[in-house]
């Protein structure tokens, strides 16, 4: 297999596996990233009829489709397949495919670790799944795996948390070969202040990558030695905490939420100065402006705890630095609406998504504001606000950024243009059925309907209705997502190298669909 | 053939990373199976092993004779520069996480179980006091791990260890083999010595002192950040024992040896994370 001779790169394409082998064997980024965006596309749809069944169980008051322990299975894993299987691969999938192209590399780093990145995601994605049909079911300790709930639950548990430990080694590899392509790999004239925004925005949620993976893995590693070897470090009788899992875990978690949102700021980066035709406004402060987010994502964690007890002196840090995070944020977010002001704009697909990603975005960062303030936490914790609240940067962020990048993307990785009246069918039903499903669970949220439950109280019922409808239209819209992808695989009007009127940058100098291998000699940035 | 030297290095297709997901997916699977009394989990977890084994075999030994026939130019070597100090970063991590469980242990979970309230509520005779006293729930009395003993000879061996390995370089450096082949056959000698006195003061926790795993909050966080390490040296030797095969094969040249460097990089970490060890867990 590992050629000793050397050959020059005329005739190093030709002895290539095919079939299913060349998927497995692959070193090329460009296959890794379609194999990264196919799976999560999968995992998207496996936790998004999850969500559905949960949401039909919500429709109305008492049990009527799933038993309330299958009920907290479902939740849970719906949290982790969508965070560790579908949000966080789409966005390596879509490094992989567009660091190279917008740095001028001829692939990543380290090529064969690439492949070994992905292909440690189906194992983890089987142990996780597998585990609804071993004894006991799945976990059913939300997506925290809150200690002591976690140290006593059966064999699901352990699996889940191999998965987790198998995931994390793949994070940690995806994000050193990131790294080392954007740092070392970049072509001549490629300064790092040059660089897409994008790259940028992967570089640094590389570093979170690489800081917090290391940290859960430590976490659940802890719960399994007290689960099977004895040790108490989540036991009070025999002087642990169950409160240092959630310490350990949220220091992971927090800049985990950034990790998920970043290259999501990267992509709307990409999009708007495309569809407004102009530069983006403040690109040096856009980076600092991540930078500083990633910064105080390590120094934030305990706000996810206000209830669990804390002194009132750590309650009043964590609100204030906490809070800090707004600041940043909303320079991006007016950086936006700057590179919009003024600008000859069109609404393709893209650009619906991006803008209708700034709105419903910013809603959620609002929301995160109020969570913030610890007193309102406190009546808040637990309560369908905070769903409401992280499905509102996670679906409306880290999604809407992932379909904006599709729909930007998708003609250079498929040569033929999407068909763009089923791109606007797919945003409108998705925008419009996703405030549908979550708007009113601010509503419930306030009213005190507590989350993780699969019952509630008789007044909560028609806006549970409301959102379950929403839901269900929300979920069945995407499989015009997966419609579309395949229409312009199979064919479609021909995509020319600059797909964009309005795009800049290395990638749209390549042919569309990009060749196999592009940038081996290194283009030369002015 | 001067152009292709300019170019960076991609590799042809591989089927190693293919083997190492299989060797992880039986290895998770077998751990599970044995932790849980479910068939034979042991075996699959043994086969798990081999398999990474086979991988980790099959992989380096590509990127061995890669390297030797000078497929990588000076931008690889960077890209090895910087993943194994980020990789390093990753570790330093994953302790840590531990690191940060016991701080918080000795700081506020064991004094906190002292506290008035407690002990109105649930402990009324308990009295912390690190690391003798940490479980209000009572537990067999033991020994704790003395500092000035076996760890801080351990210490010094570390350190010792270290030196001797910067002189393997120097000598490495300075084309002088034979005192690069004696500083490593020193290093990789302190290294099992360590490992030795570390496997005899655990039995001697075991069998003479009762300090166990589950020796409350103290016993684990001793023996988990002290285990981990442990493993952490014994790749550490492990790693040393194959940059001693490929000098004595004759890899390695003065002005290009990364694989040396970095091996060295890991090895010196595992040596602070240790100091950190010796003052924290064992002595203070």
């Amino acid at each position: 297999m590992e050629a000793t001779h050397v050959h020059g790169a005329e005739h190093a394409h030709e002895h290539h596996p095919s079939g299913i082998m060349r998927w497995i064997t692959t070193t090329n980024h460009k296959d890794i990233g379609t194999l990264y965006l196919w799976f999560s596309l999968i995992m998207f749809f496996t936790g998004g009829v999850m969500a559905l069944v949960i949401r039909a169980e919500l429709f109305q008051p008492g049990l009527q489709v799933t038993e309330p322990e299958f009920y907290n299975q479902l939740v849970t894993m719906h949290g982790l397949v969508m965070v560790f299987g579908a949000i966080m691969p789409a966005f390596v999938g879509f490094a992989n495919w567009q660091i190279p192209l917008m740095i001028g590399a001829p692939d990543m780093a380290f090529a064969r670790m690439n492949n070994w990145s992905f292909w440690l995601l189906p194992p983890a994605a089987l142990l996780l799944i597998g585990s609804f049909f071993v004894p006991g079911g799945a976990t059913a300790a939300g997506w925290t795996l809150y200690a002591p709930l976690s140290v006593q639950m059966g064999v699901g548990m352990d699996m889940a948390i191999f998965a987790v430990h198998i995931m994390g080694i793949s994070s940690i590899m995806g994000a050193i070969n990131i790294i080392t392509t954007v740092l070392n790999m970049r072509a001549p004239g490629m300064t790092l202040m040059k660089m897409p925004l994008f790259c940028w925005t992967w570089l640094i949620t590389a570093y979170l990558l690489i800081a917090v993976m290391p940290v859960l893995a430590g976490a659940v590693t802890m719960i399994l030695t007290d689960r099977h070897f004895g040790t108490h470090f989540f036991n009070a009788a025999y002087g642990g905490d169950p409160i240092i899992y959630q310490h350990v875990f949220w220091f992971f978690g927090h800049p985990e939420v950034y990790i998920m949102i970043l290259p999501a700021f990267g992509i709307v980066s990409q999009v708007i100065p495309t569809f407004a035709r102009k530069p983006l406004f403040g690109y040096a402060s856009m980076v600092y402006a991540t930078a500083s987010i990633a910064i105080l994502s390590f120094i934030v964690w305990a706000h996810h705890m206000f209830v669990t007890g804390m002194p009132v002196a750590g309650q009043l840090y964590f609100m204030y630095a906490t809070m800090l995070i707004a600041v940043p944020t909303g320079v991006k977010v007016f950086n936006w609406v700057a590179t919009m002001f003024k600008g000859s704009m069109t609404f393709e697909t893209p650009m619906l998504w991006a803008t209708g990603f700034i709105f419903v975005f910013t809603m959620g960062g609002f929301t995160g504001l109020m969570l913030a303030i610890a007193p309102l936490d406190i009546q808040l914790q637990e309560t369908y606000y905070v769903v409401a609240h992280f499905h509102y940067v996670l679906v409306a962020g880290s999604l809407f950024a992932l379909f904006a990048g599709t729909y930007y993307w998708l003609p250079k990785w498929t040569g033929h243009m999407y068909d763009e009246k089923l791109g606007k069918w797919h945003f409108w039903l998705s925008m419009i059925s996703f405030n549908v499903a979550f708007f009113p669970q601010h509503f419930l949220g306030l009213a005190g309907m507590p989350r993780r439950m699969p019952d509630y109280a008789l007044q909560f019922a028609n806006f549970n209705e409301v959102s379950t409808i929403g839901a269900m239209v929300f979920g069945f819209s995407q499989l015009i997502l997966l419609w579309v992808v395949l229409k312009a695989i199979r064919g479609g009007e021909k995509a020319p190298a600059k797909v964009w009127e309005g795009a800049e940058g290395l990638e749209w100098t390549v042919p569309s669909p990009a060749p196999h291998h592009t940038f081996e000699e290194p283009p030369v940035v002015k | 053939m001067v152009d292709q030297a300019q170019k960076y290095y991609v590799p042809e297709p591989s089927r190693y990373p293919i083997f190492g997901s299989i060797a992880l997916l039986l290895m998770a699977s077998g751990a599970v199976m044995w932790m849980n009394n479910v068939g034979a989990g042991k075996a699959v977890l043994a086969a798990g092993v081999l398999v990474l084994i086979y991988m980790l075999f099959g992989w380096f030994g590509a990127v061995i004779r890669e390297n030797e026939s000078g497929k990588y130019n000076k931008r690889v070597d960077t890209s090895f520069r910087w993943s194994m100090s980020w990789f390093i970063f990753s570790e330093v991590m994953f302790f840590a996480a531990f690191f940060g469980a016991l701080f918080y242990a000795r700081a506020i979970s064991v004094p906190d179980l002292g506290s008035l309230e407690h002990r109105q509520l649930l402990w009324p005779n308990f009295a912390p006091r690190w690391p003798e006293s940490v479980a209000p729930g009572g537990m067999d009395p033991f020994q704790p791990m003395e500092a000035w003993g076996i760890p801080a000879i351990n210490t010094l061996i570390l350190l010792t260890s270290g030196a001797t390995l910067t002189w393997a370089h120097w000598g490495l450096i300075a084309n002088r083999r034979g005192q690069l082949k004696l500083g490593l056959v020193l290093t990789i000698l302190l290294g099992v010595l360590f490992l030795g006195l570390q496997a005899y003061e655990y039995v001697h926790a075991y069998t003479e002192m009762n300090l166990k795993l589950s020796t409350g909050i103290y016993g684990s966080t001793f023996f988990m950040l002290t285990g981990f390490h442990g493993l952490h040296v014994t790749i550490g030797a492990t790693m040393l024992i194959v940059i001693l095969g490929r000098v004595l094969r004759g890899h390695f040249k003065p002005e290009d040896h990364f694989g040396f460097e970095a091996v060295a990089w890991y090895w010196h970490f595992v040596d602070v994370v240790w100091l950190m060890l010796f003052v924290v867990v064992y002595w203070l």
